[in-house]
């Protein structure tokens, strides 16, 4: 298959959260995943944007890009937001590890991105932004 | 996200359907411990039967209400969680605290 992309752009509302990840696995769908395939990349996206929403941006409303590639069987997803930066990605990668408890955050985000999809790479500087790039091959049918 | 309260007694059981995400979570965690505030229940039980989506935003919702229910001396369980569901909430160790059916 000739190599396919979409990117889109949205404002850091909790209510957009919802349209992000079922957008990226509609336009998945042209790989025919399986559901349980589908379900991890919609996890793993949403995870992202919610790290976007409430970490990046806290309380101020910016822009998030997300822009899915296909190559291949593989899909590369990348959730970026042009916030205020992760000072230590690899403290924030640490399983429950929170800096926002009291708003009943569980601290599994990037754990979960991890879980659910083949590769993780975070990128981020402080006053800058942060960029979450996410693959997974989806099994051939 | 829809939520229906069913009372019986000090259970207070929550049906949940649609997607419990950080913004659902947010919505409905503001109507559940207001109900829970009228300390009349000891028992919550979470049904996940018509869930068709939960991130971790979801584990962070269920830990903040056992929270919640523990200052009234109560309890949670959580029911009819299907796979996906199952698995995130594996991955948690949620099950070491809460009752998982």
């Amino acid at each position: 298959m000739q190599n396919n992309y979409v990117i889109f752009k949205i404002p850091s509302l909790s209510v957009n959260e919802s349209f992000a990840r079922a957008a990226v696995a509609a336009f998945c769908s042209i790989l025919n995943p399986t559901i349980s395939e589908i379900n991890d990349i919609k996890t793993a996206v949403s995870e992202a944007v919610t790290n976007a929403v409430i970490h990046g941006y806290e309380n101020n409303v910016g822009e998030i890009e997300i822009s899915c590639k296909i190559k291949g069987q593989t899909i590369e997803v990348i959730v970026e937001d042009f916030g205020c930066g992760i000072l230590d990605v690899e403290k924030a990668k640490e399983p429950l590890f929170t800096t926002k408890p009291e708003l009943e955050r569980s601290g599994m985000g990037f754990a979960v991105m991890e879980s659910y999809m083949d590769d993780v790479v975070v990128l981020s500087e402080k006053d800058v932004g942060t960029k979450v790039i996410m693959r997974k091959k989806i099994s051939e049918k | 996200m829809n939520l229906e309260f069913i009372e019986s007694g000090q259970v207070l059981k929550i049906k949940l359907k649609g997607e419990l995400d950080h913004h659902s979570a947010d919505e409905s965690k503001v109507l559940i411990d207001k109900k829970i505030s009228e300390g009349k229940f000891n028992k919550m039980v979470i049904d996940f039967k018509g869930l068709d989506f939960i991130d971790s935003s979801g584990i962070g919702f269920v830990i903040g209400r056992y929270k919640v229910i523990r200052k009234h001396g109560g309890s949670i369980v959580i029911v009819n969680a299907n796979k996906k569901v199952k698995k995130i909430l594996d991955m948690s160790g949620i099950g070491k605290i809460i009752e998982i059916k």
